[in-house]
């Protein structure tokens, strides 16, 4: 097995022991060379769930000649059983500005964007007090870069990266092709820079830590810490931030409530993990990875209310542009009712499992390739609960 | 001018003409009459220079622009698995009684309008709801009766 990590509390983002000024001030005065340098030793990857190098984002889009290039805050969090955004945008917001403006200069942008979820407007006059705050520090600091937060209205989609442009442009938050990625072609068409709130706080906070001190946290694949937003049947709800690399069976240790009978790690559209691999089963990339989205279920309930909950989710959410995931979302939510009313055989299941695997090869996005995570993990690991 | 022509005026003065700025002006008609009717919608499309059909697409898409009339309070409860483990279900009972509507329906005096949506963001502390922009968390059926009664005596 490979090398694995004790479950560590870590306190990185939400530390009060640190003054955002002076790290922006520093890393302002340092070259783009040095700061993508630092993050690429650190090994930082994106800690919205699809875990891209942060180092290797902000240097390509260094590269990109381009008369306008932009930064944007993807605060559109709504995959299910996550919400540590949230309270890092209501605890630690100037970070979050200063993690943007080290962007905003080594890619050599002008503009930032926050993207905040419709979910979380509660946050939204109180950040825009802190943000105007935080222009008067630019000013002190001689930086030219303005930052603007605009607002979501209701749909998970939008999270998706070229979805959101899309959404800030006007339009339907519809996935784009991939390619162009956005660090050639992003916002209107420019290169862009864009990174979960999270990856934005640990990237301001690389720069003051060094590379090297984030990397001796966490395995080969998962450098550092993460955030975590734990639900579900603990005694102990809430966020935690936790070096990676430890297996699931640490993590039940620690958050479960004794009876713990499975695990859905990364949201509805991650992995649901059962008691007999959380020995063998390391959160992290080299794993199961994670936005952060943590539900824990005790023996007392039902793995078919759990699908057919992510199902109807995802059925809702699908943005309806592909086929596969259209049509594919609704049939796997008239699929499992049907086999559990008896109006289809057992085997049926089979059937949808096809299904999943011809969604997650011709869908369009992450959304329509993800939903064969949930349903082939739980439908597997917990078959006579979709029947009985 | 009309009440919504003089409206969607003044958004599209405050936010822009492009239509990198329909977003929030689609919002921000909702937050003035809880919708948006056809005659918000082909008004901004000839505010902004756009077909009516493209502004319809954009409103379409998102849940919270909504296209249907709706109360003045609009109760979002969350539906999402883990807020089901805590008690949703109670919680819903307890908002169709006190407002005698099924969830999609407005109250007769255009009030309420009880919805449900997907994940807040407040799985730790479910069940969990928000009123317009509000968020309410850590429901139970009693608080649930004094968030409501508090609102209907406010006016």
């Amino acid at each position: 097995m490979a090398d694995t990590k004790q479950l560590k509390r870590v306190d990185i983002i939400f530390t009060e022991d640190c003054n955002y000024k002076d790290i922006l001030s520093e890393a302002l005065q340092s070259s783009n060379e040095d700061i993508v340098q630092s993050l690429l030793n650190s090994g930082l990857r994106g800690r919205g769930g699809a875990g891209f190098p942060t180092g290797m984002k902000w240097k390509f889009t260094a590269q990109e000649e381009s008369d306008e290039k932009f930064i944007i805050c993807n605060a559109d969090e709504g995959e299910p059983g996550t919400f540590k955004d949230r309270e890092i945008l209501f605890k630690v917001p100037f970070k979050v500005f200063g993690g943007m403006a080290v962007g905003a200069k080594v890619i050599g942008a002008k503009e930032g964007y926050i993207y905040l979820r419709g979910e979380y407007k509660f946050l939204l006059d109180d950040l825009q007090k802190h943000l105007d705050e935080f222009h008067n520090v630019l000013d002190e600091l001689n930086f030219d870069f303005r930052i603007k937060i605009v607002t979501g209205a209701g749909a998970y989609i939008c999270g998706e990266e070229s979805a959101l442009f899309e959404s800030m442009e006007g339009k339907r938050g519809e996935p784009r092709n991939k390619p162009p990625y956005p660090t050639t072609y992003g916002y209107k068409g420019k290169p862009t820079v864009i990174n979960n709130v999270e990856t934005l706080v640990y990237a301001l906070m690389i720069c003051r830590l060094g590379g090297e001190k984030f990397k001796e946290l966490g395995t080969d694949d998962s450098r550092g810490s993460k955030v975590f937003s734990v639900s579900g049947d603990t005694p102990i709800p809430g966020i935690y931030e936790l070096e990676l690399g430890m297996t699931l069976e640490n993590f039940v240790e620690e958050f479960g409530d004794g009876d713990t009978k499975s695990v859905q790690v990364g949201g509805a559209a991650g992995f649901c993990v059962p008691r007999k691999h959380f020995k063998d089963t390391i959160i992290g990339f080299e794993g199961v990875p994670t936005g952060g989205s943590m539900m824990i279920f005790n023996s007392s309930r039902s793995m078919y209310n759990v699908i057919h909950n992510y199902l109807e989710f995802f059925e809702e959410e699908s943005c309806g542009q592909c086929t596969p995931c259209r049509v594919g979302c609704q049939q796997l939510l008239l699929g499992v009712e049907a086999v559990k009313r008896g109006d289809k055989p057992i085997e049926y299941l089979n059937e949808l499992l096809k299904l999943t695997e011809t969604m997650k090869m011709t869908s369009k996005c992450g959304l329509g390739q993800s939903v064969a995570n949930s349903f082939a993990s739980i439908v597997d690991n917990f078959k006579e609960e979709m029947i009985y | 001018m009309s009440n919504t022509q003089q409206m969607v005026k003044e958004l599209v003065e405050k936010h822009g003409r492009e239509r990198t700025n329909l977003m929030a002006i689609l919002q921000g008609v909702v937050d003035q009459q809880n919708h948006l009717d056809d005659q918000a919608i082909i008004e901004i499309a000839r505010e902004m220079d756009l077909s009516a059909a493209q502004v319809y697409g954009t409103a379409s898409f998102y849940t919270f622009l909504d296209i249907k009339p709706r109360g003045e309070y609009v109760i979002r409860l969350c539906r999402t698995i883990t807020c089901d483990m805590k008690g949703k279900r109670e919680i819903l009972h307890t908002l169709e009684n006190l407002l005698k509507v099924n969830i999609g329906e407005t109250t007769p005096d255009n009030k309420f309008t009880l919805l449900e949506t997907n994940c807040l963001g407040w799985c730790h502390k479910g069940p969990a709801m928000l009123i317009n922009n509000k968020a309410y968390t850590e429901l139970t059926p009693e608080k649930v009766k004094e968030i409501i009664t508090e609102i209907k005596h406010k006016s």
